[in-house]
């Protein structure tokens, strides 16, 4: 029998501290602020520390009851929380990893005025996505999956008198809803054929189907309707247009959410679900495309962007169609391992990109910036662990998981394989060119003034609080900020050795290999060793050519890529118009929708049907008292004479009810 | 043809023509009088059904004393030919045929109705013994209530008619 | 003997000249005096249905009706007078403040 975790603890905390946040905040100085945040997010953590070190004393899975909820005939939903390996290394990354967010956010946001604001945010957030990790049905999991959205929209458009965050907070959540239509028809499959959304019930009716290989069933339409709702979540095409715009928000947003936590939900999701994947290899097929080419697609776009928080942004949509392809191919270990050092790299790149550009002023175009690493040479270090984790150099975290995935793309395809290659060289490619072009060459910002353009740098807005910041040379970010780097960078560095022996993939196993369809078996180490040596080698390879590429253009000849963009000039600027994917939406679907609802839902039912039935209703009763009150004449005699038309319909009535009598 | 029926058709004929004078009279004062006629034609109708003290108090008080107000007030407010105003319209076109139409129904529900019911002059005696018999009997609250009724009538009218001028003088 | 029928259809016959007058009359006196004819034609059933019935509280019932119409009828000539007083005229057309 299981010790009684208290699981509902770990949501809760933070929940409690959003709740004191952003009642009390308003009033209380920052130190009270700071201290409630970094108390209910740190309990959090400790908590799943502690979760995690009596792990192995329990039985899996470990469920818990919290709450009735839904009794409704024979579906019942319950306030359940539901703990294995997957879930617990997703408590662990999301945990860990939004501490120290949330700590490096205490000097980042120090200086802003609704500095409470946004801390309540940030822990209301940890408090949907511990619910969506936990949750032990997908109803709750969906409510989780809400509330992530919602916090994104809030701090997304954390600065919301800016027009362009307001807009961007309102597309990420728009699109993101249109992810959750499908995932709430898939949860309407479920309940209509299982009866149930608890994950035990699910998974064992689903267990004994047979593999839909011949022809789309059911579990296929569940399993790409479920992906319909992670490509909303998690930025895959053709959903990701919401992720580039969110980086209006504030750099440990970006960090937090759009790295490291919420835009994985979407691949936790479908690692939850992979009983009912692996039974519609035809869903897997349609992930896996999906998977890869958002992967190359976005890697592309990369390349030519100059806000150094869209390259990253667009390097998220990247990684996390590896994710997705790793999925597909069902080396669903493989996929949470990538998510895990994305979560360290990712995480990292964002919150030292934040100190770059807290160092120069609220600047983000990287063509302003350029050898600041002698000015913030902590930052270089940690940013510099961090690319070279993301283009797979090894042994950081990156190489390992990347790795893993490719190995296991091979496998299945040679041709996901050979596309996730590609996708690893352009990575390499732009991340080093976003490292030179940022810490390398002369400093060719602060000729204007630093505080930057202001349609970049809303930043900008925070360092005009503090004065004298900005101007003239750049400077290192305080010790609150660089603590979480260093963290970072370490989990950087020696992450992805759990990897090594397949150490993780034995871990998760229990989880995943319980979904197998009895008779295969996913260990396909037919392949040779050999094979796999020769693999890495090329991907490493891949890597490195990247970064020599990077070198080439940006280091030693930095005057030849604008001559090679004017000589590709379409192409150019195709790409950095990012394929036009967001004008092409708003022709196809927005401006459509938006002349519809103007023309039939306002004018057509709205004024014309509704206000003035109600108009009408009124005017009729008017025209009727008008003619009505022509009674009242003060005429006695026309009263008279009614009373005498009166008493005469009476009287006739009483002899016809005599007649009819008789 | 009993003699009855010759003494019911006279007195009838009188009722009959004093009302349809009443309505032709433009004069006021002129349908007071036919009104005078209509009453005591009316006493005669009392006589024939016997009923003697209806008939003595109609004469008295009906014909006497009420006609005889009217034709005070006629003369006192000095009432003279009606003249033509165009009035309600309602009136003359809804309530006249309405109320033709009402009449016309009631008298043919009576003519169906009635087999050979009869009446027998001097049917009912209505001598002033029994009358005060029942009066003072069985409908002794509803008589005591009239008398207070009329006193709050005669109240009523000396207030309604008396001038301003005179009521500040009495409470002087 | 004289039919019942022909008693009702007198009493029928004032009533509805009253309710005419009523209706036709311009001179408030006169329509007052159409009331009166009103009450004499019921007063006329009243005793017609007694002897028809021997029941003789139909004829203490006209005793009723007209100490009531008495009393109405001096309350009625009083207003009058003072609607005389006010209005100066005794059209009962022109007496019509209460129109809408």
């Amino acid at each position: 029998m299981n010790p009684m975790l208290n699981l509902w603890l770990i949501p809760i905390l933070p929940l409690a501290g959003a709740a004191i946040n952003g009642t009390l905040g308003k009033k209380s100085s920052r130190q009270a602020v700071t201290t409630i945040a970094l108390f209910f997010s740190g309990a959090a953590f400790a908590m799943a520390l502690w979760v995690a070190m009596r792990f192995s004393s329990l039985s899996l899975p470990y469920t818990e009851f919290f709450a009735h909820w839904i009794r409704s005939g024979s579906f019942t939903a319950d306030f359940a929380f539901y703990l294995d390996q997957l879930s617990l290394v997703m408590l662990l990354v999301v945990t860990g990893v939004g501490f120290l967010i949330h700590i490096y956010s205490v000097g980042y946001m120090w200086d802003d005025p609704s500095y409470y604001r946004f801390f309540s945010y940030l822990n209301l957030f940890m408090f949907f996505m511990l619910t969506l990790i936990l949750a032990g049905n997908y109803l709750l999991m969906f409510i989780g999956w809400e509330g992530v959205g919602l916090a994104s929209y809030l701090l997304i458009g954390f600065w919301f008198t800016k027009d362009s965050a307001a807009s961007a907070g309102k597309k990420a959540f728009i699109v993101n809803r249109i992810g959750d239509f499908g995932f709430l028809i898939a949860l309407f499959l479920l309940i209509q054929h299982f009866g149930t959304l608890n994950f035990g019930q699910v998974f064992s009716a689903v267990s004994p189907l047979p593999a839909e290989t011949a022809s789309a069933g059911l579990l296929t339409a569940i399993g790409i309707l479920l992906m319909v709702g992670a490509c909303g979540k998690s930025a895959q095409i053709p959903l990701y247009i919401w992720l580039p715009d969110a980086m209006e928000g504030p750099t440990p947003v970006s960090a937090l959410i759009h790295a490291a936590t919420m835009v994985t939900a979407g691949v936790y999701m479908v690692s939850r679900s992979h009983v009912i994947f692996q039974r519609a290899p035809m869903a897997l097929t349609v992930v896996a495309i999906i998977g890869t080419l958002t992967a190359f697609f976005a890697a592309t776009i990369g390349i030519t962007q100059t806000d150094i928080k869209k390259v990253l942004a667009y390097s998220t949509v990247s990684q996390l169609g590896y994710m997705f392809m790793a999925c597909g191919v069902g080396a669903f270990s493989a996929g949470i391992f990538h998510l895990m050092t994305h979560a360290f790299f990712k995480g990292l790149l964002f919150l030292a990109a934040g100190s770059v550009i807290h160092a120069v002023g609220g600047e983000q175009d990287m063509r302003k910036m350029g050898g600041l690493r002698s000015y913030i040479p902590w930052t270089f270090l940690t940013m510099g662990i961090a690319t070279l984790a993301i283009a797979g150099v090894p042994p950081l975290a990156g190489f390992w998981s990347k790795d893993e995935i490719l190995w296991k793309a091979y496998q299945a395809s040679p041709v996901y394989w050979a596309v996730g290659v590609i996708t690893a060289f352009i990575t390499s490619f732009y991340m080093f060119r976003l490292l030179y072009m940022t810490f390398f060459g002369d400093y060719r910002g602060g000729q204007k003034d630093a505080h930057g353009h202001a349609s970049h740098g809303h930043d900008a807005h925070k360092h005009d609080a503090q004065g004298g910041h900005g101007h003239g040379e750049p400077h290192e970010s305080p010790m609150v900020m660089l603590v979480p780097l260093m963290i970072l960078a370490v989990l950087s560095l020696v992450g992805g050795l759990v990897g090594i022996g397949n150490r993780f993939e034995h871990f998760l196993a229990p989880v995943f290999d319980s979904g197998l369809i009895a008779g295969s078996s996913e260990a396909l180490e037919g392949a040779s060793h050999a094979t796999e040596l020769l693999l890495m080698g090329i991907s490493v390879l891949a890597a490195f050519s990247g970064w020599f590429l990077a070198y080439f253009l940006y280091n030693q000849r930095p005057e030849l890529p604008p001559k090679i963009a004017n000589g590709l000039n379409g192409l150019y600027e195709t790409v950095v118009h990012k394929y036009y994917v967001d004008e092409i939406y708003a022709a196809v679907f927005v401006k459509p929708l938006i002349e519809g609802s103007t023309r039939i839902l306002w004018q057509g039912v709205d004024r014309n049907v509704i206000d003035a039935a109600v108009n009408e209703a009124g005017d009729g009763a008017k025209h009727i008292s008008d003619e009505v009150r022509h009674m009242q004449s003060g005429n006695i005699r026309s009263y008279a004479g009614w009373v005498a038309a009166g008493s005469a319909a009476v009287i006739g009535f009483m002899v016809w009810a005599w007649t009819v009598g008789r | 043809m009993s003699f009855h029926l010759i003494l019911f058709l006279g007195f009838g004929a009188v009722c009959v023509g004093g009302a349809i004078n009443l309505l032709a009279q433009r004069h006021p004062i002129n349908s007071a009088l036919s009104l005078i006629a209509v009453m005591a034609a009316l006493a005669g109708e009392y006589l024939l059904l016997g009923a003697e003290f209806v008939a003595a108090v109609q004469v008295i008080v009906y014909a006497g004393a009420i006609m005889v107000l009217f034709v005070f007030v006629i003369m006192l407010l000095n009432a003279g030919e009606e003249e033509e105003t165009k009035g309600s319209r309602v009136a003359v076109l809804i309530g006249v045929p309405g109320m033709l139409i009402a009449s016309l129904l009631v008298a043919w529900v009576v003519l169906r109705h009635s087999g050979t019911e009869a009446v027998a002059i001097g049917a009912l005696p209505g001598h002033p013994t029994d009358i005060a018999q029942l009066l003072f009997h069985d409908f002794l609250l509803p008589f005591e209530v009239t008398s207070v009724l009329i006193l709050i009538a005669i109240m009523g009218a000396v207030v309604l008619a008396s001038r301003p001028d005179s009521t500040a003088r009495k409470v002087n | 003997m004289v039919p019942l029928s022909y008693y009702l259809l007198l009493s029928g016959f004032l009533f509805a000249c009253g309710v005419v007058g009523f209706l036709i009359k311009r001179n408030i006196i006169t329509i007052f005096m159409s009331i009166e004819l009103m009450l004499n034609g019921v007063n006329l059933s009243f005793v017609a249905f007694a002897a028809h019935w021997h029941a003789l509280a139909g004829q203490v019932f006209v005793f009723f009706v007209m100490v009531v119409a008495a009393a109405e009828a001096a309350v009625g000539l009083a207003i009058i007078i003072a609607v005389y007083r006010t209005r100066e005229t005794l059209n009962v057309d022109q007496v019509n403040l209460l129109k809408l």
